[in-house]
């Protein structure tokens, strides 16, 4: 019996069931523009205004501090470009997300300088690196709160330190976290940070930027005066609603437990595998990571080859990061940890949700050492070394 | 009809490759859809000289959305795999050095050896499909008696694209489809219609896939600039056979053999190019009759339907893509050399182009001419 198995999370999930129930009955039955004067309006209002509450508590600050996006990547770029100027100076590091490396490069054209930053070779940045990298005009750090490919946290609590001691600005971009780890960002001290509705189980075209309260910030649109002048664009009413309750339902599986358990779901797949497989391994397994994620090497195999067998018997897995025809493109953050090419083009991302089962992580111990030592066979590299 | 096996199609999001994967799935076949990446469209766009867009090219994103499309249609799974670093090196390296030594190169069947018919068969083996089929117009079948793999032209000649499949060895030709070949083309967009696929009318691709507009020397000045460098200075003189210098070249690179225009010569009668000297930087020029050779040489040699070259064979010898093939003798005469002696002088034989050698339906082989 063919049965297909998601083990990509970090690149998106489904909604819970909860969720969706929340957010149905305003497309239809409760629709209405959140600037109207009307009772269509006010309810619309109220279900956003319910849902910044919600966001708030789970980010642990003041409703007037969210500013609701179209997801991740606008979240990002609005900290970016909204809190710096031409002759700002702007430190990063080399294993951000796209949504931030791309936009500190477009940063660079628009007349700020960047420093990136490297890390180790646990994928982890040393605060004492963005310490020395001050310059006088720097104005903004942006560091990732945990990494998509890795899943390596960062010390932002460190970073938020040294940002405050300098008098500088400090986002993170904390979208592979939300969900999975605590956020707090008055213990962070962080005076941004970025999450996506869709990596917390919440629809795809949903975000947050989280702007502390005396931070002026330049908006990318500009229109309506919605988000507090912040976020030019009708609120998008259902799918801030979505986010509202999967952030509610995150806060609670956080104390309830849920971390715990993908940690034991997530432990128990990396041992079994890298024991059954040989000549395999995990990448950051020195660091802390978030609970859901692990990405295993396995010498000798092509990643890309690997992710489509998988695929093909039913397990759900990533491999690089995709680009825009799907090609699989190599991983800049194994590269930045100074994993070797071929290791890196050997290496694929499994990661959990808590909607992932015991059963889930029994089929891929079952299914990635076959598919691996199918492949081995078949490579001549393999055939040489052994 | 129900088959056990597990074929892997190439799809490039045209027309041919979309009725392949349309036919084999009627056909009850298990398919996986595949997709090489082989260039970035956008890597030079906006260059001096290159267009800003990549629509219609291959590889473009569009041709994959094609493809996703049709593989979505008959509902078959499909991956796009990322071959650019191996398409860099194995087909525009070599392109490129070929053009700046003076040759004129085929970079398609290039393509074909190094990816279509080696790397994309090691992929399929991969994920478990152990042929491939794709949308070339070409036969290929098993000949008992000769115990060999015979790769033969299609039913319409007017796509034949053998010439540029000469390459293929006896595994790769045992491991490949060709359903196309005996179809001619408006019977397999008839097909595609049929199958409901939305791109039958798509136009047939033409050019060179990753050279947008065609002009290979814009190209060669973008990709070289790319990386900071330039078109190396091999500027010199345009002699004719007797040595006598008539005027000045701006670089060997932009010349090939039986070209007319751009020589910038002053003559009664028009001048064309014989051939290329790229160690003297020097352009040989003559008159019309003069770029009749009566014979070529071929190396680095492939054969199909013969193990190898034992003596003279009478063959039919084409010289370029669109070159009505010419009836020659061929012989060894060399270390992995042939030389062709045509029955009648043809004109234009161009170092760096494919010399395919067939007899009547069959391809005999193939090699470069020297």
């Amino acid at each position: 019996m063919f049965r297909r198995i998601y083990m990509d999370a970090n690149a998106t999930t489904p909604l819970l069931p909860e969720v969706f129930e929340a957010m149905r009955p305003y497309f239809m039955e409760r629709f209405g523009n959140a600037s109207s004067v009307h009772s269509f309006g006010q309810r619309a209002r109220g279900a956003v205004e319910q849902a910044r509450v919600q966001v708030a508590e789970f980010l642990h600050c003041r409703p007037a501090e969210i500013v609701f996006t179209s997801g991740g990547t606008e979240s990002d770029n609005l900290a970016l470009f909204g809190v710096t100027r031409p002759g700002d100076h702007v430190i990063t590091t080399a294993i951000e997300h796209h949504a931030v490396l791309h936009a500190a490069e477009a940063l660079q054209h628009a007349g700020r300088e960047v420093t990136f930053l490297g890390v180790d070779a646990n994928g982890v940045i040393d605060p004492e690196d963005i310490r020395r990298a001050l310059r006088p005009n720097t104005r903004l750090i942006s560091v990732m709160m945990a990494n998509n490919e890795t899943g390596a946290i960062q010390p932002v609590e460190a970073i938020g330190a040294i940002a405050s001691e300098a008098g500088v600005l400090f986002h993170t971009d904390a979208v592979q976290s939300a969900g999975k780890l605590p956020i707090d960002v008055e213990k962070i001290g962080c005076h941004l940070l970025a999450i996506s509705g869709h990596k917390m189980h919440a629809p795809q075209g949903t975000g947050v930027l989280f702007v502390r309260k005396d931070i002026k910030l330049e908006p990318l649109f500009y229109g309506g005066s919605h988000e507090r002048q912040r976020r030019a664009g009708t609120e998008n009413l259902a799918g801030i609603v979505a986010l509202g309750k999967a952030a509610e339902i995150a806060a609670a599986s956080l104390r309830d437990g849920m971390p715990e358990k993908l940690a034991a779901l997530r432990d128990r797949m990396e041992h079994a595998i890298i024991a059954s497989v040989g000549e395999a391994g995990a990448h950051s397994t020195a660091a802390p990571r978030v609970p859901n994620t692990t990405n295993l090497w396995f010498d000798h195999v092509e990643g890309e080859a690997l992710v489509i067998s998988l695929d093909l018997k039913g397990l759900a897995v990533s491999g690089g990061s995709a680009c825009a025809s799907g090609a699989s493109e190599p991983s800049h953050v194994l590269t930045a940890m100074h994993v070797p090419a071929e290791r890196a083009r050997a290496s694929l991302r499994f990661s959990l949700s808590k909607l992932s089962t015991a059963e889930d992580v029994d089929a891929a111990i079952a299914l990635v050492p076959e598919a691996v030592s199918k492949l081995r066979e078949l490579s001549p590299h393999y055939a040489a070394a052994n | 009809m129900t088959q056990t096996e597990t074929i892997a199609v190439a799809m490039s999001g045209g027309v041919d490759s979309s009725t392949v994967a349309a036919m084999l799935k009627a056909e009850g076949y298990t398919l996986v859809g595949l997709t090489l990446q082989l260039w970035n469209q956008r890597r030079l766009a906006g260059r001096p000289g290159m267009p800003e867009s990549s629509e219609g090219r291959c590889c473009s994103l569009d041709d994959v959305y094609d493809a996703r499309r049709v593989a979505e249609h008959l509902d078959i799974p499909y991956y796009v795999v990322n071959q650019q670093e191996r398409f860099e090196r194995d087909v525009v390296e070599p392109f490129v050095r070929e053009y700046l030594s003076g040759r004129t190169p085929v970079p398609c069947t290039l393509c074909n050896n190094h990816l279509k018919f080696a790397q994309l068969l090691d992929t399929a083996r991969q994920i478990g499909a152990e042929r491939i089929a794709t949308g070339h117009y070409a036969r290929n079948e098993y000949d008992a008696v000769r115990g060999r793999w015979i790769l033969k032209r299609p039913a319409d000649s007017s796509k034949d694209q053998t010439y540029f499949l000469f390459g293929l060895t006896q595994q790769q030709l045992s491991r490949t489809l060709f359903p196309l070949g005996n179809y001619r083309k408006p019977d397999v967009r008839e097909i595609a219609r049929e199958q409901g696929l939305a791109l039958a009318q798509k136009p047939d691709s033409q050019e060179i896939c990753f050279i947008p507009g065609g002009d290979y020397k814009v190209f060669l000045d973008a990709y070289l600039a790319e990386r900071g460098e330039s078109i190396p200075d091999t500027s010199g003189e345009l002699v004719t056979t007797d040595g006598e210098v008539v005027g000045h070249h701006g670089g060997i690179h932009q010349f090939t053999v039986g070209q007319r225009k751009g020589l910038n010569v002053s003559s009664p009668s028009p001048f064309y190019v014989l051939n290329i000297n790229g160690a003297e930087r020097r352009v040989v020029v003559g008159r019309s009759e003069e770029l009749l050779s009566g014979a070529l040489r071929a190396r680095t040699l492939n054969w199909i339907s013969i193990p190898e070259l034992s003596g003279e064979m009478r063959v039919q010898v084409k010289i370029r893509h669109r070159h009505e093939p010419a009836w020659a003798t061929i012989t060894c005469s060399g270390n992995d050399e042939v030389t062709a002696t045509f029955d009648e002088a043809q004109r234009a034989v161009t170092p760096g182009q494919a010399a395919v050698f067939y007899d009547g339906e069959e391809v005999v082989g193939g090699g470069w001419i020297v």
